[in-house]
This record gives structure tokens, sequence and C-alpha cells, in this order.
């Protein structure tokens, strides 16, 4: 339910990025998140079409990039991925993994107009 | 006449020895505009060839929430103000637990407290018959709190130097994990009655929160409630996170509680 209000944290950074860069219709957005991340990808496509609606963004495209989760084995001292905080490694089965990518929620770029 | 815009039949033009109907530049979706003479630039459809660009913009989803809980932190290091966050499902014992800590902390320690819920002031209601300020923030239709609302509600709230700021959040395993309010600490308030694979199953929570406060232990015996796997389970996705196993009905564990919340709020006292 979360995904509604980063929707509203979209359109505010659209909207001061607007004055910025000189825009006034947003075409595409263009989402990096990662696996790791507290975003539901499907709850975050609806929330964007109602909160982007009588705005700058309305039926702006969204492209979500999806990041893979990456994490530092102590054991194996490797970089492995993971797909859940809570995955061991796959490789020993060990724990603890330190996290070093997949965490992000971030706007890389726009297409505007 | 051109069916799609109106224009006339006259509107057909010539380039390079070659000529172009209107339909044919429907037809081809104007992109041939771009090559067309100077005079076809006048056409009202250019307009919609406006080219379109794309801008870099390289900012977390959550850049305005971050800078409202920069600001909040910032001001907490400056008073001295140790700030906890008090996350879990709803029922958890959040309040229950407040209300005693500040019972025992009250003659030595400053406190207030922001306490968040969807609707009614009746957490607030229990927090002030202990005689230390409360503020309640209904969140409405939201499910969490976040760092501007809080911002607001410090500005309020008679925060005195090297005090602790208790904010209880909305009951949700989900959705406070994300919104940083500018605390010096998520405490995750798990209990025995709600199975011992939460961390598993929210683990962005349990991966945001410092501290993990196991509550109503005394309701073990009456369980299955396995413990030991509890603990696993929440250090399997968060390594670092302290445990401390605790009942507000039997006292067992407050101790330890109130020892730590007096060493990290001497620890802040020190910033």
């Amino acid at each position: 339910m979360h995904e509604m209000s980063l929707c509203e944290g979209i359109l505010n950074i659209l909207q001061k990025q607007s004055k910025i860069d000189q825009y006034s219709t947003v075409k595409t957005v263009v989402l990096e998140i990662g696996r790791l991340s507290s975003i539901e990808p499907d709850a975050l496509r609806f929330a964007f079409s109602v909160v982007m609606k009588g705005s700058i963004a309305e039926n702006a495209r969204l492209n979500i990039i999806d990041i893979a989760g990456q994490a530092w084995c102590l054991h194996c001292q490797k970089q492995v991925v993971i797909n859940q905080r809570y995955d061991g490694c796959p490789l020993c089965g060990g724990y603890p993994l330190q996290i070093t990518e997949g965490q992000q929620m971030r706007i890389k770029e726009l297409e505007v107009l | 006449m051109c069916g799609v815009c109106g224009c006339g039949d006259n509107q057909v033009k010539s380039y390079q020895n070659y000529s172009y109907s209107h339909f044919d530049q429907h037809k081809a979706l104007h992109t041939h505009v771009a090559v067309l003479s100077p005079d076809m630039a006048l056409h009202t459809h250019v307009s919609m060839l406006t080219p379109t660009r794309m801008v870099q913009i390289e900012q977390d989803i959550l850049t305005e929430n971050n800078h409202y809980a920069a600001k909040n932190r910032q001001f907490f290091d400056q008073q001295g103000v140790l700030a906890l966050n008090l996350v879990s499902s709803p029922g958890s014992g959040k309040t229950t637990l407040l209300v005693e800590t500040i019972k025992c902390l009250k003659d030595d320690v400053s406190m207030t407290v922001i306490e968040g819920d969807q609707q009614t002031d009746r957490d607030a209601d229990r927090i002030r018959a202990t005689g230390v300020v409360a503020l309640q923030i209904n969140t409405g239709k939201g499910c969490h709190l976040d760092a501007h609302r809080v911002g607001h509600a410090i500005e309020t709230l008679p925060l005195g130097k090297h005090s602790v700021l208790f904010i209880e959040n909305v009951g949700n395993l989900v959705c406070p994990a994300a919104f940083d309010l500018g605390e010096a600490h998520k405490v995750v308030v798990l209990s025995v009655t709600e199975g011992e694979d939460k961390p598993l199953k929210y683990p962005d929570m349990f991966y945001a929160a410092n501290m993990m406060i196991l509550n109503k232990i005394d309701l073990l015996p009456y369980l299955d409630f396995d413990v030991a796997q509890c603990i696993q389970y929440a250090k399997q996705v968060n390594p670092q996170i302290k445990i401390l196993l605790l009942s507000v009905k039997n006292g067992e564990g407050m101790d330890e509680w109130l020892h730590w919340i007096k060493a990290e709020l001497a620890q802040q006292r020190t910033r």
C-alpha cells in the first residue's frame, strides 16, 4: 500500500525536475527497482497510473528495470546472487550475507517533451 | 478533405520530386516532417512531432522523505534527543510496553511520544494517563508515518534537551520499513502469539530494525512458539539485529530494555 506514497514521491520529483530541465510533459518514467527493495512492481504500476492522473505525467509509460539482489558471503569470500533477504549463500548455504546490491528504488531517467 | 484532421485537398506537398498526399503523411505518422520543406513545418501537426528527449535524473524515489528525515535527525542530534521508532504488526503490545517503560523511567528521563494510528486518539490517551505529553497523528488512509509529518509533530511537542522521543508507528510490518523518520533506531516488537516465522515473512522490517523485542514471553508455556528458531530467522535476515526477550506482564527483560534506552540516550547526549 505504501506504493501509493512512493508514487506521490515520484510525482513530486517529476514536478520539481520539470522546472530545472524545462519540460511540460513526461512520456516515460524509467525506474531501477531492486529485488530486495520494499517495492512490489505490480502494486507500483497500479498506483502509478492512479497518482499520475491529471498531472504532467498523465498516461506516461512506466518502465521498471529489475535489479537482481547480490550479497557478499563472509564464508566463501565471494559475491553471490540472492532473491530474498533471508536467502542463504547459494554456494555454501551459510549466513550471514552482507547485501551489496538490489535494494535500490531510483528514478533513472525520463523521456520528456 | 482529409478525414483525419479536416485539411483540404490542396494540401499536397512535393519535396525533392516526390509527391506526398496528406493521407500519406498520416500513414507515415508524420515522421517525415523533419525532412520536409519549411512551409510544411508550419502545419498544425508539427506540434505533435516535437521530439521527446531523455533526462537523466538518478534520484532515489524516497529523496523527499529522506530529506525531511535528515532534517529531523539533525534536530535530534543537536538537542541530544534519542528518537526510537517502534514498529510492529497490530496487537504486539507496543502501547502497553510504552506505558510501562514510561512509568519506570519518568523519574529519571524526560520523554514525549508520537502515536501513529489510522484513526482514534485511544493510544495517545493511554500515554497521557502516565503524565507524559503525547501527540496523536491519524494517518487516515495512510499505512505509515513519514518524516514530513513527524517533522511537523516535533515542532509542536515540548521536546526537552537530552530527552527520549518514542514514535509508535502504525501497526503494520510492511510499509513503515521503507520510511526513515530520522530516528536513531527502529525497534521492531514481535509478540510470541504471532508465530516465529514473522522475520522471514516480513524481512524488510526486520532488516531495517536495529533491535527486536520478543514480547509477551510470559505466554510461552501456553504456545508452541519456538524462540530459538525465531531468533535464528531474525539473524538470518539481519545478522546485526539485537534481540531482547521481554514480558511487560511479569517484568521479565524490562531491566535490560530500560538499561538499553539509558545507554543509547547517554550516547546521544555526546553527539
